[in-house]
């Protein structure tokens, strides 16, 4: 530094430094000119768009879902508004203290608590949850003062699913479900903006896309703490579609309190059509819980449960048909040229030629002489052994396979497994050996590796009902827009014929299954007393554990979970089929006892009391006279 | 313009009268600029604050008392300045430990001392005092060697400065550093030992950077580079502000128009980020309009000093100026995203009364030196 004490010295420094002084400050105003010149001039376009998308925001606007009506017009899943408890954690500073408070505004049970932390642990953060929903009149007031103390609480009126006859349709309507990450995948996610549930199976979710609707939007401009100002465009959202199903709810009402304590399932399907009527397994379980997601505790309780509530029996459970197929078989021999004529004699077993197993038919003494008139109505298994040995393994594979054994059925439900009826091939394939003679023996039975299901077997019926014509069974009959009330009816699929029968055949075995129930010798024939109409039917007792060759079962003597299946097939009336039925109850014994009882009152409720047909004697109708002497 | 700049005959006083005649001798190339500024101001505030008349009105008052002010500081004699000056730089340090002692806590920082009817903040002081402690400093004759010489000077910007960090408040401290550094160097310090200083700053940066620093300082400075990193954080403000004057464009979107000032997306918008209001609204036509006044207000002072024949005067006055510009390039550049951000306000355009009235006693100071500049 130089001293200062010089003045001319001090003025020409001075001096100096102001003029570097005035050349940097208008470097630097120039710098900022160039800078601010740069983002207005050749930065603009992008910065105009990004201030326009700024300010501009598209609020989803969620369509209603569709509602789903049974064959009668009885609601089975709507929706209903109802003010919730939400809580975006985000905006939660410290959320046990906000679950203290908030307790004290509304009820909240363990239950919702245990299942709000649950959701936090698995869904992200921004994501709003539901901590109580349902809130009564008197809560939601009580909230909608106080929310503004509680950031990050929030109330919301919102339409939830509800499904009417829950505990009923849970295995055929499903149910929706918060949309998952999972989910999230596989969907497309503008289809579902605004929106926060997802069928997640049976109905639900097979016509998740009718039911959807389409989601309109609204052009909002929102300031920068996402308020909306003013609204600029809308496209209002489209209504899901109405479903109209097949079922008749309260058949389906009969049918599961007929199942009442028993595991099982009923599948009753309208032969010309392939509307399934009844769609029934036991247990049910409520759905309702699932739509906001349901508690630890209750899940595990489902899922824990001896009784298996979540398993849908009619649509995954895959029984051995037992002597429900025997109709059938007797149709692959007529196919394959064996006369129905030809007798057996049966004495109690079967025996192959150089073999020394003996196969039993479950009356010891035996039938005596029977054609396939008699062994369909008593039942007798000799008769099928000899006839599984003269057809083979690959007929009846080919034959069984023309009714559908073995073959998705095509129902408008998701997963449906196939069931099984075993060749040659497939026992290479999965079990790496050779087919035996025995084997076919039993497949002749319906036991051994053959499985169905029961929708299975209730479709096979009804192709039988229809003497040959092949109808694919379905639960939606109608579409109908909301908007415009116009309903698109679905027309009935057919596939086609049963290849080499003729409708002879087909009367031959439904007269045989006409005496199982109405003939002296029926095997289910203490089901058929003081019937008004004409049925067929055929029982069945499926094995579920092997019996020695030395012993004998027993069912008293035999744990719960090893005793026989009870099943039951049949439709009615003869002439005019309108409904078909199978009815299988889980270790319930033979199939006469529990499954053939239960199926005729099912299809007495269903001609009588919900079609109205064949009304009492005394009643002066043709049907009615006519067939109340047959009986 | 130039002609403006020259000016040399100014100030409300009668053509043939002396100097003790004049009430107010101000100097009206400068407050013609000042008004026009303040003008422009009160337009911009109006749409910043979505048409708040009453805050308007708060402002008005602001800058009445701060004219007020200038008057009052213009008819002082320069000599009067210099005088006060260690007397004004004390009390300010002192204010600024009391500030430390009982402050009030806003907005994360102990700025502010609460003196019964209005609060201050005695940061805003040291803004003037340190120029004028320097500029005594310097131009007190009988001073020994240039060693401990330039030490007490260090010494006289370090105090506050370091009082100011504590607060902490890194922009006004920054300022206040930068007004005793300017007349450093208008006092004829050396080239080298600049050299010398610039290239020891920047080795000491990363000490700095790491051990000065506060984690939310250099969160600032990162996201200066890249305000995407943290684009709801840190690079909040720059990416809303630089939208908004990009989006501006030529013309501007016209006074009450501009999207991201009137739906909020801009923070601050009132105060510090003014000018992307501004420069949304009035585009680059306005700025530059805006900077021609800055810098007819900066070179007109840099004038004054110029022909001004006092050291002290010339000290005071060219660290006034270029303090002022100083305060213009930091918020600029801070707003068009090629600064970092740190809390300083537009002189005399963002709402708000302290920075204002300082400033305007800067230029009321200015003022009284032209009056005085033939010794």
């Amino acid at each position: 530094m130089t001293p200062i004490r010089n003045y001319l010295q001090e003025n020409r420094y001075g001096y100096n430094r102001i003029v570097v002084m005035f050349v940097a400050v208008g470097l630097l105003a120039l710098v900022l000119a160039v800078r601010v010149g740069y983002l207005q001039i050749s930065q603009h376009d992008r910065f105009e768009e990004l201030a326009q998308s700024n300010r501009i925001d598209l609020v989803p606007l969620p369509p209603v879902r569709g509602l789903i009506y049974d064959r009668n017009g009885e609601v089975l899943a709507q929706n209903f508004l109802v003010y919730n408890l939400e809580v975006l954690p985000d905006k939660v500073q410290d959320m046990d203290a906000l679950l203290d408070q908030l307790g004290q505004l509304v009820e909240l049970k363990e239950d919702d608590l245990e299942r709000f932390r649950a959701l936090l642990k698995r869904r992200p953060s921004f994501e709003r949850q539901t901590l109580r929903a349902n809130l009564s009149e008197k809560e939601a007031s009580r909230l909608a003062v106080n929310l503004h103390r509680y950031p990050g609480a929030e109330f919301r009126a919102r339409l939830q699913r509800d499904y009417t006859r829950g505990n009923l349709t849970a295995h055929v309507v499903g149910y929706v479900g918060r949309i998952s990450a999972d989910d999230l995948e596989q969907i497309d996610n503008n289809k579902y903006r605004g929106l926060e549930y997802i069928g997640k199976n049976g109905i639900e979710a097979f016509y998740e896309t009718t039911l959807l609707g389409k989601s309109g939007f609204k052009q909002v401009e929102t300031n920068a703490h996402g308020k909306i100002i003013r609204s600029l465009e809308q496209v209002p959202p489209e209504a899901g579609k109405v479903l109209h199903l097949s079922l008749d709810i309260r058949l389906q009402e009969k049918a599961m309190e007929l199942l009442g304590g028993y595991e099982g399932a009923v599948v009753a399907i309208e032969p010309a059509t392939g509307d399934v009527l009844a769609f029934a397994s036991m247990p049910g379980y409520d759905p309702n819980p699932f739509v906001n997601g349901i508690g630890k505790k209750a899940y595990g309780e489902l899922r824990t449960s001896d009784r298996r509530p979540l398993l849908n029996r009619a649509l995954y459970g895959r029984y051995a048909p037992g002597s429900t197929i025997k109709g059938f078989m007797t149709l692959v021999g007529m196919q394959k040229g064996v006369s129905p004529h030809d007798r057996v004699f049966c004495n109690g077993y079967y025996r192959l030629p150089n073999g020394k197993r003996r196969y039993r038919d479950w009356k010891k003494t035996g039938h005596g002489s029977v054609d396939a008139h008699d062994a369909i109505e008593q039942s007798c298994n000799v008769y099928y052994y000899q006839l599984a040995k003269r057809l083979g393994i690959d007929s009846m594979h080919e034959g069984m396979g023309q009714f559908g054994f073995g073959h998705h059925t095509g129902i408008d439900l998701l997963g449906e497994p196939s069931g099984l009826m075993p060749s040659r091939q497939w026992k290479q394939e999965i079990h790496q050996q050779p087919w035996t003679s025995g084997e076919t023996l039993i497949i002749g039975i319906g036991q051994g590796y053959m499985l169905i299901t029961p929708l299975q077997l209730a479709t096979v019926t009804a192709t039988l009902a229809n003497r040959g014509r092949k109808v694919v069974p379905r639960f939606l009959t109608a579409i109908e827009n909301p908007q415009t009330h116009t309903w698109e009816r679905l027309p009935p699929e057919v596939t086609g014929r049963v290849a080499g029968n003729n409708p002879q055949d087909f009367d031959y075995v439904i007269r045989a299954m006409r005496d199982v129930v109405h003939g002296k010798k029926g095997t289910a024939r203490l089901s058929g007393r003081g019937l008004r109409y004409e049925m067929a039917g055929k029982t069945g007792t499926a094995q579920v554990k092997k019996v020695g060759q030395n012993e004998t079962y027993r069912e008293e003597e035999t744990e719960k979970r090893f005793r026989d299946h009870s099943l039951f097939i049949g439709f009615a009336p003869l002439d005019d089929p309108k409904i078909a039925i199978a009815v299988i109850v889980e270790h319930a014994g033979g199939g006469s006892r529990i499954a053939a009882p239960m199926a005729r009152e099912l299809l007495d409720y269903y001609l009588i009391e919900r079609l109205g047909l064949f009304p009492p004697e005394d009643a002066d109708t043709d049907t009615g006279n006519r067939l109340a002497r047959l009986d | 313009m130039l002609s403006l700049l020259n000016r040399q005959n100014t100030g409300v006083r009668p053509q043939h009268g002396d100097r003790e005649e004049v009430v107010f001798p101000v100097d009206m190339p400068l407050l013609t600029a000042i008004l026009m500024l303040l003008a422009l101001s009160l337009v911009v505030i109006y749409s910043a604050s979505g048409e708040n008349t009453a805050l308007l009105l708060r402002q008005l008052v602001r800058i009445v008392f701060a004219l007020v002010l200038m008057l009052l500081f213009c008819r002082l004699s320069p000599l009067t300045l210099k005088r006060w000056s260690p007397i004004v730089y004390g009390v300010g340090l002192a204010l600024l430990f009391m500030v430390l002692a009982y402050g009030i806590v806003g907005k994360g920082a102990q700025r502010w001392i609460d003196i019964g009817f209005f609060r201050f903040q005695p940061s805003e002081i040291m803004k003037l005092a340190v120029p004028m402690m320097m500029a005594w400093v310097i131009t007190q004759p009988n001073l020994p060697s240039r060693f401990p010489y330039l030490t007490v000077c260090v010494g006289i910007i370090l105090l506050p400065v370091v009082l100011v960090v504590m607060q902490p408040d890194l922009g006004t401290a920054i300022l206040i550093a930068s007004t005793g550094i300017v007349v450093i160097f208008f006092a004829g310090i050396s080239w080298k030992l600049i050299v010398a200083v610039a290239a020891g700053l920047s080795a000491a940066a990363p000490l700095l950077w790491y051990f000065v620093l506060l984690p939310y300082q250099q969160r600032r400075i990162l996201t200066l580079f890249d305000p995407w990193i943290d684009p709801l954080g840190a690079g909040y403000h720059t990416i809303q502000s630089v939208i908004a004057i990009g989006s501006g464009g030529i013309t501007g979107k016209g006074w009450l128009a501009g999207t991201q000032s009137q739906l909020e997306f801009i923070p601050e918008r009132s105060t510090d980020f003014i000018f992307a209001v501004y420069a949304e609204e009035f585009g680059l036509v306005g700025v530059l309009v805006l900077l021609g006044l800055y810098l007819f207000l900066v070179f007109r002072g840099l004038m004054i000093a110029m022909y001004t024949h006092d050291a002290y005067s010339r000290l005071l006055a060219g660290a006034l100026s270029v303090t002022f510009f100083f305060y213009v390039f930091v918020n600029i550049g801070m707003v068009v995203g090629i600064l970092p951000v740190v809390g300083v306000p537009l002189p005399l355009v963002s709402y708000g009364g302290t920075s204002m009235v300082t400033l305007m006693i800067g230029f009321g100071m200015l003022m009284c030196i032209q009056n005085n500049k033939r010794p």
